[in-house]
């Protein structure tokens, strides 16, 4: 820990806060036509292994991504057509895709463990990278932490500025509102779940291809499927608030390893822990803020306000409830 | 969650989905056998062979029989009031610890027969203090029980971690290996030749019973019913939903400690960093694919600890990961979804011809 430079720790913050990124997105995208995809821990394991074997025996990263995307996506229309079109109960369907999909990872990645395999090579930007500070924080980089940084803008474009993201959110705080004005709710939920299913592949193959390249079991890759599916509520399911809480997430991950190193007694597993309970702990003080209370607390005091507002977040109203035809 | 209460079916039309289900599991089984290079048949006579071949093997079925059905009843609480108790897997976990705290302490004196009840005691504890602490965040802090209990869940793998590197190393090196095995008087007493706990399926089968008659003829099961299908209207009848929703976490949690600290006593002896197997999380399959049903659970439990068992045969015999029981778990309680869901489309569809979306 000699050389501890700041920059250095940021430009791992942001390399590392990318597959995080991407799962986060695509389930808000989910979330916000109210449909939850709570399979995101083992899709994102199917989809990194999916990934390694691609490229491993391609030999094209890219290819590796697009198949990843497709598994993604795969398993989300799994997700949405039995919440949706077979009326199931989200959660168990999700639940149970959760470990049937790291199940199948493990199985089916079994031969390829711990293989020596290719992945997505250092794609600094040729003259940004001279800037000082900057250049080392943000241009150095693989080309999916780019693609990371890009895609919390688009998202939040499409969200909020395009009608098509006016449609999904429709869906996601009325469907039978959305029905009368002549959409199809069942149809735009499944949509939004395959774009965020593809979204939270990306991330998996971001795992095998980029951050932590490579495949096996663990793969380490474990719980950021939870993980990311809290920062969705985390950013009250706004894109660029969840992409900031991802790397917070990030930065927590990487302090963690610091820590380690001044306090070797202790495994590193406990500082892998130490996330969730500040998840649990971000998710009380969250519902306490929304309390009636708490604006009295408030009350005219700018400070205490935006504060507040830090912290506001309302779901999606029709989240979890999907439409019926009864 | 109006869907949890278990819908009456006649015989012939159980059997029906029961043969449907199982038939397209084991295409989608052998399709993923063949996709590994595999033949599936030697597969799955690999698996059998390994879970009811002899009897040895029979009694690490019912070991692991044991804590998946606790685990199973604690669950039915928490599904009757529609909590999603996640958290059993980390209240399996507190339970161990803490039994095992309390069996180390015994370790420097007190009758064996009674340290060994206490550390059932301690883990009925350890397992509900951890359910009712993710129960307190669902009634007075609004965390949603699925991340209350997830969370936990990692706190206590943190927790066991912890000891087990730290305060409760073992003299000399701490490893993944777990902590000091502990003396044979503190273990369950198991029948001769075989590592089958008698105390421990007396437990199990006492929990099915007594959670069939809680369920069904008490008030509280009555209870947790009304608010599990609509607390508001309970609540106007006067019913506490808060407090039920604690009462059915301490069950769980109660339960799924109990499950842990057999893992102490019955199986490993030992505290390790997998104490738990996933059972708390296979259980909540369980309990799915019973249909919440109390006498089925049981029943699907042990199909369930034979896939397990069984396919830790399969890395030895084939090179392949035993991940596979997972697999076909899920893919059976997927199936029966599947099912129910296409059967409610077609009951909604045929007799009231409703015109569609």
């Amino acid at each position: 820990m000699d050389e501890f430079s700041f920059s250095i720790l940021l430009a791992g913050v942001i390399a590392g806060a990318a597959p995080i990124i991407f799962a986060a997105i695509g389930e808000t995208i989910t979330e916000k036509a109210g449909l939850i995809n709570l399979s995101l821990d083992g899709t994102i394991l199917l989809s990194a292994m999916v990934a390694f074997v691609t490229t491993y025996q391609s030999g094209s990263v890219l290819l590796g991504f697009a198949v990843a995307a497709l598994v993604g996506a795969t398993v989300a229309a799994l997700v949405a057509i039995f919440s949706v079109y077979l009326e199931q109960n989200q959660v168990a369907v999700g639940f149970v895709l959760t470990l049937t999909a790291r199940d199948l990872a493990y199985f089916l990645g079994n031969p390829y463990s711990r293989l020596p395999g290719p992945q997505a090579a250092p794609a600094p930007v040729p003259v940004l990278k001279e800037l000082p500070f900057v250049g080392a924080v943000l241009f150095d980089h693989t080309w999916p932490v780019y693609l990371s940084l890009l895609v919390i803008m688009l998202c939040w474009w499409y969200l909020y500025r395009t009608p098509a993201g006016l449609k999904l959110r429709c869906v996601g705080e009325n469907p039978w509102a959305a029905y009368a004005r002549g959409m199809d709710p069942r149809k735009l939920q499944l949509y939004s779940a395959l774009l965020g299913g593809m979204f939270v592949g990306i991330a998996g193959a971001t795992f095998s291809l980029a951050s932590k390249p490579g495949w096996g079991r663990p793969q380490g890759a474990e719980g950021t499927g939870w993980i990311a599916l809290a920062l969705v509520i985390f950013g009250g399911w706004n894109p660029v608030k969840a992409a900031i809480g991802a790397y917070l997430f990030a930065f927590l991950q990487i302090s963690g390893i610091y820590l380690q190193g001044w306090f070797p007694s202790i495994p590193a597993q406990v500082f892998q822990v130490a996330p969730f309970p500040l998840m649990i702990f971000t998710l009380m003080i969250m519902y306490f803020t929304q309390r009636e209370r708490a604006r009295i607390w408030a009350g005219n005091t700018p400070w205490k306000k935006s504060l507040l507002k830090l912290f506001a977040g309302n779901a999606p109203a029709g989240l979890g409830k999907p439409y019926k035809t009864e | 969650m109006s869907e949890i209460t278990a819908k009456p079916e006649t015989l012939l039309g159980l059997l029906h989905s029961l043969l449907v289900t199982v038939a397209t599991v084991f295409c989608f089984t052998c399709v993923i056998l063949l996709a590994a290079g595999a033949p599936p048949l030697d597969a799955f006579f690999h698996i059998f062979k390994g879970a009811l071949g002899s009897w040895v093997k029979f009694a690490h079925v019912v070991q692991a029989w044991i804590p998946l059905t606790l685990c199973a009843c604690g669950l039915l609480y928490t599904f009757r009031i529609g909590l999603w108790n996640i958290g059993i897997e980390g209240q399996m976990i507190m339970g161990a610890v803490f039994a095992t705290a309390v069996l180390r302490m015994g370790l420097h004196g007190g009758h064996p027969g009674w340290v060994l009840a206490a550390s059932f005691v301690a883990g009925i504890i350890g397992g509900g203090i951890w359910a009712v602490i993710a129960g307190f965040l669902k009634t007075r802090s609004g965390v949603n029980e699925i991340f209350a209990g997830l969370g936990l869940n990692f706190v206590a793998q943190g927790i066991i971690l912890w000891l087990i590197f730290g305060p409760w190393k073992r003299p000399g090196v701490a490893s993944m290996s777990g902590t000091e095995t502990l003396p044979a008087e503190l273990w369950l007493g198991t029948l001769p030749h075989l590592r089958l706990t008698p105390t421990g399926v007396a437990f199990a089968v006492a929990a099915v019973v007594v959670s069939a008659v809680m369920l069904r003829y008490t008030r509280i099961g009555l209870n947790l019913r009304a608010i599990g299908s609509n607390r508001n209207a309970a609540f106007l009848f006067g019913l506490k939903p808060d407090h039920h929703l604690l009462l059915a976490m301490l069950f769980a949690g109660g339960f799924a400690g109990l499950a842990g600290n057999m893992q102490v006593t019955g199986v490993y002896h030992r505290l390790i960093p997998a104490i738990s197997s996933n059972y708390g999380y296979l259980a909540l399959l369980v309990v799915m694919l019973a249909n919440y049903n109390v006498w089925l659970a049981p029943a699907v439990a042990f199909f369930f600890a034979c896939l397990n068992v069984g396919s830790i045969q399969l890395p030895m015999m084939l090179q392949l990961d035993s991940s596979l029981s997972g697999v076909i778990q899920g893919a059976l309680v997927l199936a029966t979804l599947a099912l129910h869901g296409w059967r409610k489309r077609r009951s909604l569809r045929a007799p009231q011809r409703k015109p569609d979306g």
